[in-house]
């Protein structure tokens, strides 16, 4: 490998910003804990790491190594995730102040940079070590986040969950790599790509196998099922923010990484690769959304939801070509933006000890608290797929693709899966349309001013999204 | 631009109706009536202006924009006679909906307003798309706040039916969105100009396979908006369920919509799929005449009745549209208007007696007519409309469709004319059972007030008026179905 100039490390500025910021609050810790300096001097991290990315998008694609390279791909996703990460800093404040007042809260920025720093480097990873490291530092700092209130029996089962299963993948994934190390020699995309048309038979089989493990650890980041058993209750466990923190800095990473893959490496040809991802993303979308029906509790309801968003993403993405990518990448940025806003809301609403995750805390939201209402439905709107939201533009940008590749299959269920997803989705909307009922009489805590500032924020942005989406679409198609 | 006032206009009074209601509801109500007379006021000017311009040219007013230059969607509307004819039922239908309410919608009356508004501003999206994502775009969009007007002010089963919908009308939509893009890839791939341009898609080429497959996406969404047996099961408990307002935009205006689709787009984009299509289509048309009309009897509950008559009246649109000739198309037109007129009033009727009375079985009713005269001559002369007699526009609407069925398909004009001896009972049926016969127990209700006699007595004159001097609508109409029929029947089967 070659040395790493000084121009290497200015492109990969933003996440040497993260990463020292994450020192300097370390040690802003070890001086004096203060919630709110830490708090600010997260966000003013996540702001100057953002502004450097802006201010220095490439021209042409810059590699570093084989390990990493820095394009307007994966800098799109990497400001997808900071935004996001932004927005999760933000819940987190008020979550810590709402939830537990009285007990640790400082080192929970930390892990939540650390998680955004393994996001944003694994989208730009274009090698197994690179790519594995990074998975590693969100899933480690994730172990964490998710049992973060360990008094809460809950967030303990969470955790366990969430580790004991992680810990497999990670062990799936490895393996795979392995085998497809085993019989090409190479780590890097590209180098898999340059061996693969060369290959015998039985090598190729290896290399079906070893990508099937890959899709396996990968399939459980993105909780697509048959993986997804511990998306509901991790996203239960764990406080709002941080299951906010997980659909989007940790799901959004592992489908840039996906994508990058797929298209480096050429595997769009392998049939059988193809044939499985097709199982998953029907089965995602199918079971998402029929098992979303039966939820009562507002964050496993979400987390169906986000199972099902992730098929549809997956429906894209298996489309493949300029369309398909394009459609992956904007479905998965209105997707970030809804999946916030809704766990925004949670967040907001909730009250100390306990959070708002029954659908009865929800009740006559509308004639109480009309903003956040409007909030939350514009939300559900997206998620759903209703015209005048992002999510519509998200789901139409993601049937073309489907159509234009004459994947009817996939089409037709995305359709009738919507369906059914729009019967969750309105149920809790008419919870909220519900006259209020004297009787039980559950009182809100009070509504802290920055929270609904960025719930409303997020809303504008879905509907602006959804009625004017061509500056987006435009900013992706440069991509 | 005119085109894209008329949508701003309803949208801002709607947000501007919800934002006054914090101070006062009569306000709000207040601005919801200046924005739908204002509205009205400019159909009427351009249906003017419509009348003025030279025979031939095709749209009177239109309009385009980019919207998303990227996949070629633009903000394009346009009207031609048919359109306007629609706008100006919808306004109409929009005036008389602020009218009812006022009394009726008691709480969160700047909410009811806003979607009243954006309920009417998605329906007149839809009579004016000439892009068919716009299109799409509009057909969703008129989906949202009715849902919400009947979920939050409906009667006692409003969740079950709202719910039920939403979900059949959304499924459908996406369905069509499906076949649009179909379209969309078609054209594109056989031109190479991606547009979803309406009057550009119009003469594409496609196998008749595919071209079947796609119509059927339309057709389905259409069907289930037009609610044809056997998709019609989400209708009776919408309508039922809805505060009047919303049934009669409902009946009204949104039935409409689902005729309107086959008019402008699936017999022009398919016109040799449709023709394929049609002897189903016709014998569609005709079981939801007859079943929807013996479903009537059936009934006790005033609303749903009448929401079955219009099943059954429905089914003579789909008839008349499939006939393939201009005297058919020019009954659906006529049918189109009189059926919102006249089911409109019926479920105003519907509504003050539930006001009045709390119920709406009809079992409870009866021997109204003693204590409410002006609400029972009001009843005889549109139950007399709806069942067709001459002198009513429905009569004209139905004659036409009848008549033009006939010179296409005998044997099934001829069922379809039962239709006429079923409306007859139940007609009289309803008559009989709530203004006739014996009084339940005696109750002391109310006769119109000032205002509902405006609202009947406009609702009167017009199916009159019609009835009398159908010419004013048909003139109007004549020049897009001429147009429409020669495009349809220029395939020469």
């Amino acid at each position: 490998m070659s040395e790493i100039s000084m121009h290497d490390i200015l492109s990969l500025l933003p996440m040497v910003i993260l990463a020292g910021g994450i020192l300097v609050t370390m040690i802003l810790i070890a001086i004096k804990r203060n919630h709110l300096i830490i708090f600010i001097s997260t966000l003013v991290i996540l702001l100057a790491s953002f502004s450097c990315l802006v201010y220095n998008v490439p021209e042409t694609p810059h590699n570093i190594g084989d390990l990493f390279i820095i394009d307007r791909f994966g800098l799109y996703f990497q400001a997808l995730i900071l935004f996001s990460t932004f927005v999760v800093v933000v819940l987190s404040y008020i979550s810590l102040k709402n939830l537990f007042p009285q007990k640790r809260k400082e080192e929970q920025y930390l892990l939540i940079l650390l998680a955004a720093l393994g996001s944003g480097m694994m989208v730009i990873s274009t090698h197994f070590i690179s790519f594995f490291v990074s998975l590693e530092i969100i899933s480690i700092s994730l172990y964490s986040l998710v049992s973060y209130y360990r008094e809460l029996e809950k967030a303990i089962e969470a955790g366990l969950k969430y580790m004991l299963l992680a810990a497999m993948s990670s062990a799936f994934l490895l393996f795979g790599m392995a085998l497809i190390y085993a019989v090409s020699g190479k780590m890097s995309f590209t180098g898999i790509a340059t061996i693969l048309p060369d290959m015998n038979t039985s090598h190729t089989i290896m290399v079906v196998a070893g990508i099937g493990m890959m899709i396996t650890g990968m399939g459980f980041k993105l909780g697509v099922v048959p993986f997804h058993m511990w998306a509901p209750d991790v996203y239960e466990g764990a406080s709002s923010p941080i299951s906010a923190l997980i659909a989007t800095v940790s799901k959004g990473g592992v489908v840039a990484a996906l994508i990058r893959f797929f298209l480096m490496a050429n595997l769009y040809h392998f049939e059988k690769v193809m044939l499985a991802f097709t199982i998953i993303t029907i089965l995602s979308m199918l079971v998402g959304n029929l098992l979303g029906l039966l939820q009562n509790n507002v964050k496993r309801m979400l987390a169906y939801s986000s199972i099902a968003n992730l098929g549809y993403i997956l429906v894209a993405f298996i489309a493949g070509n300029n369309t398909g990518l394009h459609a992956a990448t904007f479905y998965m940025t209105v997707y970030c933006i809804a999946i916030l806003g809704a766990f925004g809301i949670v967040t907001i609403i909730s009250q100390s000890d306990a959070e708002a995750t029954s659908i009865e805390n929800y009740r006559s939201l509308f004639w109480k608290k009309p903003i956040l209402a409007t909030a939350l439905t514009i939300f559900l709107f997206s998620l759903a797929g209703i015209p005048l939201t992002a999510g519509f533009m998200g789901k139409y940008l993601v049937l073309m693709a489907a159509t234009e590749n004459a994947h009817w299959l996939l089409a037709i269920v995305l359709v009738i899966s919507s369906v059914i997803a729009l019967y969750y989705y309105s149920r809790l909307i008419l919870v909220m349309a519900k006259p209020p009922d004297d009787s039980v009489n559950l009182a809100f805590p009070t509504i802290r001013l920055g929270g609904v500032i960025i719930v409303v924020l997020l809303s504008i942005l879905v509907v602006w999204l959804g009625v004017w989406p061509e500056y987006l679409m435009r900013l992706i198609y440069n991509l | 631009m005119i085109l894209v006032w008329l949508l701003i206009l309803l949208m801002g009074t709607g947000l501007l109706a919800w934002l006054v209601a914090k101070w006062s509801a009569t306000l709000s109500r207040l601005i919801s009536l200046a924005g739908t007379v204002m509205y009205i006021v400019i159909v009427i000017f351009l249906l003017v202006e419509y009348k003025q311009n030279p025979v031939g040219q095709k749209w009177t007013v239109s309009f385009t924009h980019e919207w998303i230059p990227t996949f070629g969607i633009q903000l394009k509307l346009a009207a031609d006679g048919l359109s306007l004819l629609m706008l100006l039922l919808t306004s109409f239908l929009g005036l008389l909906s602020v009218l009812i309410s006022w009394k009726e919608i008691q709480k969160r009356v700047g909410f009811f307003h806003f979607n009243l508004m954006f309920e009417l501003a998605g329906i007149t999206g839809v009579f004016l798309c000439m892009d068919m994502f716009l299109f799409y775009f509009f057909w969703e969009v008129m989906l949202i706040p009715m849902f919400f007007l009947i979920s939050i002010w409906g009667n006692e089963n409003r969740i079950y039916a709202a719910n039920k919908f939403f979900l059949f009308t959304q499924g459908s939509g996406l369905l069509m969105l499906l076949s649009i893009l179909g379209i969309y890839f078609i054209h594109g791939h056989n031109t190479g100009i991606y547009t979803f341009d309406y009057e550009l898609l119009l003469g594409t080429v496609m196998l008749p396979q595919t071209g079947f497959i796609l119509m059927l996406g339309f057709a389905i969404a259409f069907f289930i908006k037009l609610s044809i047996v056997p998709f019609h099961s989400w209708l009776p408990d919408a309508h039922t369920q809805a505060p009047t307002a919303g049934s009669v935009i409902l009946a009204g205006l949104l039935l409409k919509t689902g005729a309107y689709g086959f008019i402008r787009f699936v017999l022009p984009l398919f016109p040799e799929a449709s023709h394929q299509f049609a002897p189903v289509a016709m014998t569609l048309g005709v079981i939801s005449i007859l079943y929807g009309a013996k479903l009537v009897f059936a009934q006790t509950d005033l609303k749903r009745l009448v929401a079955y008559i219009s099943v059954s009246h429905m089914g003579y649109i789909l008839l008349g549209i499939y006939a393939f000739n201009e005297m058919a198309m020019l009954g659906v037109v006529m049918q189109m208007i009189v059926h919102g007129i006249s089911t409109g009033a019926l479920f105003i009727i519907a509504g003050m007696l539930h006001e009045r009375i709390q119920t709406r079985d009809i079992e409870q009713m009866g021997g109204f007519w003693s204590t409410v005269p002006r609400m029972g001559t009001m009843a005889v002369l549109f139950v007399m409309a709806t069942l067709g007699l001459p002198g009513f526009g429905n009569f004209i609407a139905e004659a036409l469709i009848l008549m033009g069925t006939f010179l296409t398909n005998k044997t099934l004009a001829s069922i379809a004319a039962l239709g006429i001896v079923a409306s007859t009972i139940y007609a009289l049926h309803i008559l009989q059972k709530v203004f006739y016969g014996k009084e339940f127990k005696p109750r002391s209700i109310a006769d119109l007030n000032i205002r509902e006699m405006v609202v009947m007595g406009s609702l009167a004159l017009l199916i009159l008026g019609l009835g009398l001097f159908p010419n004013v609508l048909l003139d109007v109409s004549t020049s897009s179905v001429v147009a429409l029929i020669e495009k349809v029947n220029s395939l020469n089967f």
